[in-house]
């Protein structure tokens, strides 16, 4: 019994103890330092302040934070108008096929995410090969600026996103009751009454999980807007780079960071409704 | 719904994903270093790549962390899966908690949380440092994958071992892990990759003695295009679908 313990004692203990040490106290760190003050010979001192936050509301900042949501935002958008209809048919594929159309999937889930931003600037730089096919095609006469343009970072977002919003979509695609669509047809509704009163709302865990995996990297990836978009302060993650790298005020990067952990923590809510309110409309 | 139309759709959101892939690899083997037109075959980019020592050096580095901080998150990750499945404490809701935190934290966030963490720490920045960070952020990859892999099998068998003498530790090495092997494979293989292509993390917590392949490659194209880049990428692609392959063939043949 004593030894029993012991394996449970320690596997336990070893978890919270790395968990405790490397996911909550920096959290609080973080916390801390954005309600300090920035200093010369070490990097955060005292008194308490909240003029991190409010500087975060200083026109210059919140550009950089509205234009951020923005994009990060119609990023989500299109990778959900497209990723959801994509995971949808994936999931409705004969299963011959399914299994290696979704490792198709997959695959790019994995990759670096650099290496396949960079693959985009071949793609989209003046001489490259989406301009040399529009002219050979006729299309365009002259070459079109789109690398270091804010098209060309919302291209490579939506580029580099795209799996992470299909993978949890297709998950609970997959999972949907197809007897449950059978019996709203069967009840007398139309197609697009099953799909926006059914399918829509027991797949609305998929879609936020997704919709979190999309928005809230697109918030921070930083190397985007530096290799897409001509580095300038693009995104929020560009903005926190640089406080913690150039301009090396801490306190204020860290404001910035709590502040994407609250849009974080808003999100996360949003899905655990979700998930218990579809958990209740399924069949006990 | 209309089968020309659902393939169609399909093949357009395919090619979004691999074409950019596809003619990065195919130009690593340009005979030309600017132009876009195509001068045949060659190998000379690879040769160039292989011959530069440095390079070298930054690979053994990248594939050292990623070795070390794949094992230890899977050993930590598998053990930690199993406590969640088999065990009530107190506290645990609150452990799930930050398991899920790490997963959804934006990378960016944690970059920082964990500089801030190992410079108040006192702790300086490099191998040491990038090895902690990396392995936190495998953990719950290792966490959740041996964790649904526990849930597909039939907890007969642990009572079975339990009523037949095993003891708590006896019945973790001898019949939960042989079962869970697949996916405790595979969990390592996804955090080696994980480790392996990180760039945001990494950026944070790394100092300028130690340099990794995806901060490298982040300088190197910073500088714009180049041949040579082409073929690191399209080595570092091939190497990512390999694994990836290995770990979907092991979690999926159970099923």
């Amino acid at each position: 019994m004593n030894r029993d313990g012991l394996f449970k004692r320690v596997s336990v203990n070893a978890i919270a103890l790395w968990l405790v040490l490397f996911v909550l106290a920096p959290s609080v760190l973080v916390l801390a330092s954005s309600l300090l003050t920035r200093g010369d010979a070490q990097l955060v001192r005292a008194p308490l302040t909240f003029e991190n936050y409010r500087r975060i509301v200083d026109p210059l900042y919140l550009d950089i934070f509205l234009s951020s949501f923005y994009l990060a935002a119609l990023s989500t958008l299109i990778c959900l108008m497209v990723g959801y209809p994509f995971a949808y048919l994936l999931a409705r594929t004969s299963p011959r096929y399914r299994r290696n159309l979704l490792l198709m999937v997959v695959i790019p889930f994995w990759t670096s995410s650099l290496v396949r931003t960079y693959a985009m600037i071949i793609i989209l730089k003046t001489k490259g090969l989406l301009n040399s096919l529009l002219l050979w095609a006729g299309v365009i006469h002259e070459p079109l600026t789109i690398l270091y343009t804010d098209a060309a970072v919302f291209v490579g977002l939506v580029y580099s996103l795209l799996p992470f919003m299909v993978l949890p979509i297709y998950a609970s695609v997959e999972k949907l009751d197809s007897r449950l669509m059978e019996a709203a047809r069967d009840l007398g509704a139309s197609r697009a009454a099953t799909f926006v009163r059914v399918v829509i709302p027991l797949t609305m865990p998929g879609i936020i999980a997704g919709s979190m995996l999309v928005f809230l990297p697109a918030l921070g990836m930083f190397y985007i807007p530096d290799l897409l978009g001509g580095a300038k302060t693009l995104l929020i993650g560009n903005l926190i780079k640089n406080q913690f790298l150039s301009a090396r005020d801490w306190p204020f990067g860290s404001a910035a960071s709590v502040v994407l952990t609250l849009v974080m923590a808003v999100m996360l809510l949003v899905y655990y409704k979700s998930v218990r309110a579809t958990r209740r409309q399924e069949p006990a | 719904m209309n089968r020309v139309f659902k393939f169609s759709f399909m093949s357009v959101v395919y090619s979004f994903l691999y074409l950019p892939m596809i003619v990065l690899i195919v130009y690593s083997f340009n005979n030309s270093t600017y132009s876009l037109g195509w001068k045949g075959v060659t190998l000379s980019w690879y040769n160039e790549l292989f011959s530069d020592f440095s390079l070298w050096e930054v690979a053994l580095n990248s594939l050292t962390v990623a070795g070390i901080s794949a094992t230890f998150a899977t050993a930590l990750g598998s053990m930690s899966a199993v406590a969640f499945y088999r065990y009530s404490f107190r506290g645990k809701d609150f452990l799930y908690g930050l398991i899920y935190i790490l997963i959804m934290a934006p990378e960016i966030v944690m970059g920082i949380s964990f500089l801030i963490l190992f410079v108040s720490l006192n702790i300086p920045l490099g191998f040491f440092t990038l090895l902690l960070a990396h392995i936190t952020f495998c953990l719950p990859f290792v966490v959740v994958t041996v964790y649904s892999r526990m849930t597909g099998f039939d907890r007969n068998i642990i009572e079975a071992a339990k009523d037949l003498g095993a003891s708590e530790f006896e019945c973790f090495r001898l019949v939960i892990l042989p079962l869970l092997m697949p996916g405790v494979v595979a969990g390592w293989l996804l955090s080696f990759t994980l480790s392996m292509d990180d760039v945001i993390i990494s950026f944070f917590v790394t100092g300028p003695e130690f340099e990794i392949l995806p901060l490298k490659i982040y300088s190197l194209v910073r500088m714009g295009v180049k041949p040579e880049i082409n073929a690191l990428c399209t080595i570092l692609f091939g190497f990512t679908l390999a694994v990836v392959m290995i770990a979907q063939m092991l979690l999926k043949e159970k099923k």
